[in-house]
């Protein structure tokens, strides 16, 4: 509307970043663009706690006899780890940060559909995350992150209910960042912008805030069960009560398998951009990626059980649970697959986030293939409980969605701060990266499969997989390295970065329209689109001058 | 470029249309679906409790019809009656919100709260029969020598009773954090209702409040049977 036209200033353009100084234009901003700010620092935050929980479970397990920590001790690392790193990074890590950022100007919004809301979600998530800090510092919890009954229930006298409570309270985040993803862009899209013209990274957050919507509540009740049964000895998962310990498993699992696809389906939406841009082409099959992201979330809440072979339920409902566990891999393969033709005669540039996007493709793929190794019920018994498992989901969690999540950090941060990182660096911080959590996490392959079991402190009855656990530790050592190298050069280009163009990469979407880093409301007029997604060859033609260029055209 | 500054559509100037949107259909369609889906993850919060319920419910058939039958059903149906009168008032207030009636509105608004309050007496009192009669799970539970339905020589399994209950007092105790929340976003409209705020063209928070009560309604419509209905015979 007329208010919200940049007036030009002399020095910087007038920009989301300047245009308000001071803590509370921070702390009571609605603006998504500076939530989403709020959300990179605090996540970050959490991510350097969870990697410091790591370092320690490597450094211990360096060494065959249990040295370093107590066996208590070890169990609440492990426990902090999974709790820290599920809950208060990966969960909100690439819808609340780069979702938040690019979900509104991808579309062609002026910001979320409820901006209040989501800077509630944001203090949501940050009341959360004090409460779990506290739990920390004041004994933590030893229980897995799963906190299984009834040892969560009856036994263990560590702080369930606390954390259970940090993990409620960031569950409502979650959920009301997708809520408002959802309104966003059912209602939000500017003229134009049809369904079939959304960039795939829109259509893999709608799927994932699907998800966020329909399970976390499951989680929330599970969570208010366990402290019920603690407080008052309900009875509900104690099975000398009557209660019945799968149900929670049952519960737990309906939400918690699903909350993987939260992690990996926004990095495929940010890999999807990646790859289109650096191959400069129109990405292949479009409307194959688009429904298999939805494919993935439908499918995704019919596998919960295959967490539970080996947990005493009937074999028929494994049978069924282990062919339905299948089918996920069917619209999986599909993006795979798809992403792959897509680099087929592309013009491949290597920047870091491409590289990203290739680390991602690789390491996923390992990871969804030792998915369906899991998902087989035979193997499955074989490898329950030992250092695969852990492999295998590392793949996906870090492989995958934190090498999308650096990926698409590296991707839009000219449009975020305004400036250009360094590209030397990046490509090393990447390298270094694939490098280091392969060779952390491939070792615990072999490690599971010749029957290391997990969540051992003291090995020392095994000493033969001494030399694979100390290629993991010094993988972990590596990959650290990796990790701390983009925070240090991202916060270096901040003030000595050179300044970005509006569109570095001369990517397609919207949100390379606007200014480096954009104004408060994203476009200086609503844009009215006319052209379909990923139009790279259109733009890459030598008279690029017709349907769009620098030229937004405008509402009314 | 046109200028847009000129002439300003006349629902621009309104003070309740947020920046953000570039109509106040839009913002309502907006407001609108946004309750439908928080309700969508009602609907699963709820649903964790149900799919317990079921799973017991098949288990332990004799003792949930047991324990069932211990409650009070005539408070239950008087309950029930109570919220399905509320959800008409709901209705008459929207409807008063729609057609500017404001003293209708706020009559509407204000006897909805007031049923809202008498569910929550009710239910009050039937929580304390229970725990007079130590129904509630816990130290001080007791379930001894109550016939199964039905059986006149067999007993109830007093844990299994103890299931039951836990799940009554779980599902309706969360019901009825419901209908405080509720109440709380009834008087925050009534106060809204009081200053005038509502008009035929904005009357959104009435309709969204609205289908939150509704839904709060219609969760009791499935608890009631459930949880008093399912062991009576005339």
């Amino acid at each position: 509307m007329s208010m919200d036209i940049a007036i030009p200033q002399p020095v910087e353009r007038e920009n989301y970043l300047n245009k308000k100084y001071g803590v509370w234009s921070w702390l009571l901003t609605t603006d998504h663009k500076r939530i989403a700010l709020l959300y990179l620092l605090s996540i970050t935050f959490f991510f350097f706690i969870g990697g410091f929980f790591a370092l320690l479970i490597r450094l211990e397990l360096l060494t065959p006899a249990g040295d370093l920590v107590q066996a208590d001790t070890y169990n609440k690392l492990f426990t902090m780890h999974g709790m820290v790193m599920v809950f208060f990074f990966l969960i909100p890590s690439i819808p609340a940060v780069l979702g938040n950022f690019l979900v509104p100007m991808m579309i062609g919004a002026k910001d979320l559909a409820f901006p209040r809301v989501n800077l509630l979600s944001w203090y949501l998530y940050v009341i959360g995350g004090v409460l779990m800090l506290h739990c920390m510092l004041t004994g933590g919890v030893d229980t897995g992150w799963t906190f299984y009954a009834p040892y969560s229930t009856n036994f263990t006298n560590t702080k369930i209910v606390e954390a259970g409570l940090a993990i409620f309270i960031a569950g409502f985040s979650s959920i009301l960042t997708g809520l408002n993803f959802v309104v966003t862009i059912h209602r939000m899209r500017a003229p134009g912008m049809t369904w079939s013209r959304l960039p795939l990274f829109i259509w893999a957050h709608y799927a994932t805030s699907i998800i966020q919507l329909l399970g976390t509540p499951v989680v929330a009740v599970t969570i208010v069960l366990v402290a019920a049964e603690r407080a008052l000895h309900l009875g509900i998962f104690d099975p000398k009560l009557g209660g019945d310990p799968l149900l929670f498993q049952h519960l737990f699992w309906f939400y918690s398998h699903p909350a993987v696809y939260i992690m990996i389906l926004p990095s495929m939406g940010v890999v999807t951009e990646i790859i289109a841009c650096f191959s400069r082409k129109r990405i292949f099959g479009y409307s194959f990626i688009a429904f298999s992201s939805i494919a993935i979330a439908v499918f995704g809440f019919l596998v919960w059980a295959h967490h539970m072979f080996v947990a005493g339920m009937s074999v028929y409902a494994a049978l069924v649970f282990s062919l339905l566990s299948y089918a996920v891999a069917v619209p999986s393969a599909i993006k795979v697959f798809n992403w792959t033709a897509t680099l087929y005669k592309g013009s491949i540039h290597y920047d870091a986030p491409m590289l990203y996007a290739f680390g991602f493709l690789g390491l996923f793929t390992i990871g969804g293939l030792t998915g369906l190794f899991l998902s087989a019920l035979g193997i499955n018994v074989h490898v329950t409980d030992t250092y695969f498992v852990v492999a295998h989901f590392h793949y996906i969690m870090v492989g995958g969605a934190v090498m999308g999540y650096l990926g698409g950090m590296h991707f839009w941060w000219p449009k975020i701060s305004g400036r250009l990182y360094p590209e030397g660096w990046a490509r090393l911080a990447a390298l270094i990266v694939f490098i280091g959590f392969n060779l952390t996490f491939f070792p615990q392959f072999l490690l599971g499969y010749m029957g290391m079991p997990r969540r051992y402190y003291d090995y020392s009855h095994m000493p033969e997989f001494q030399v694979l656990n100390v290629l993991s530790t010094a993988g972990a050592t590596v990959l650290g390295v990796g990790y701390l190298l983009p925070m240090v050069y991202f916060l270096w280009s901040m003030r000595y970065g050179k300044p970005a163009p509006d569109n570095p990469w001369n990517a397609a979407g919207l949100e390379w329209m606007t200014a480096s880093p954009p104004t408060t409301f994203n476009f200086e007029e609503e844009p009215v689109v006319t052209w379909e997604a990923y139009n790279y060859e259109e733009l890459d033609s030598p008279d690029k001058d017709a349907p769009r260029s620098q030229e937004v055209p405008v509402a009314r | 470029m046109p200028d847009s500054t000129a002439v300003l559509p006349q629902e621009e100037q309104r003070p309740e249309l947020l920046h953000h949107f570039s109509d106040a259909e839009q913002q309502r369609d907006a407001s609108s679906l946004g309750m439908w889906l928080f309700l969508a993850t009602e609907v699963m919060f709820f649903g964790g409790l149900f799919c317990a319920y079921l799973v017991y419910r098949r288990w332990y058939f004799a003792d949930f019809g047991a324990a069932s039958k211990s409650i009070d059903a005539t408070l239950g149906a008087t309950n029930t009656a109570v919220l399905i009168c509320s959800s008409l008032t709901v209705v008459l207030a929207v409807w008063a919100a729609q057609t500017a009636r404001r003293t209708l509105l706020l009559l509407m608004l204000a006897i909805t709260m007031l049923l809202g309050c008498a569910f929550l007496g009710i239910k009050a009192v039937e929580y304390k029969d229970k725990f007079e009669e130590h129904h509630v799970p816990g130290a001080s539970f007791s379930f001894e020598h109550v016939p199964i339905p039905g059986h006149p020589d067999q007993y109830a399994n007093p844990r299994h009773a103890q299931i039951f209950f836990s799940l009554y007092f779980v599902m309706t105790g969360l019901h009825a954090l419901h209908m405080i929340i509720g109440l709380g976003i009834f008087s925050w409209l009534l106060s809204m209702a009081w200053k005038g705020r509502f008009t035929p063209e904005y009357h959104t928070p009435v309709e969204i409040g609205g289908l939150y009560w509704h839904f709060v309604d219609i969760v009791w419509i499935y608890l009631f049977p459930l949880l008093y209905l399912i062991d009576r015979h005339p």
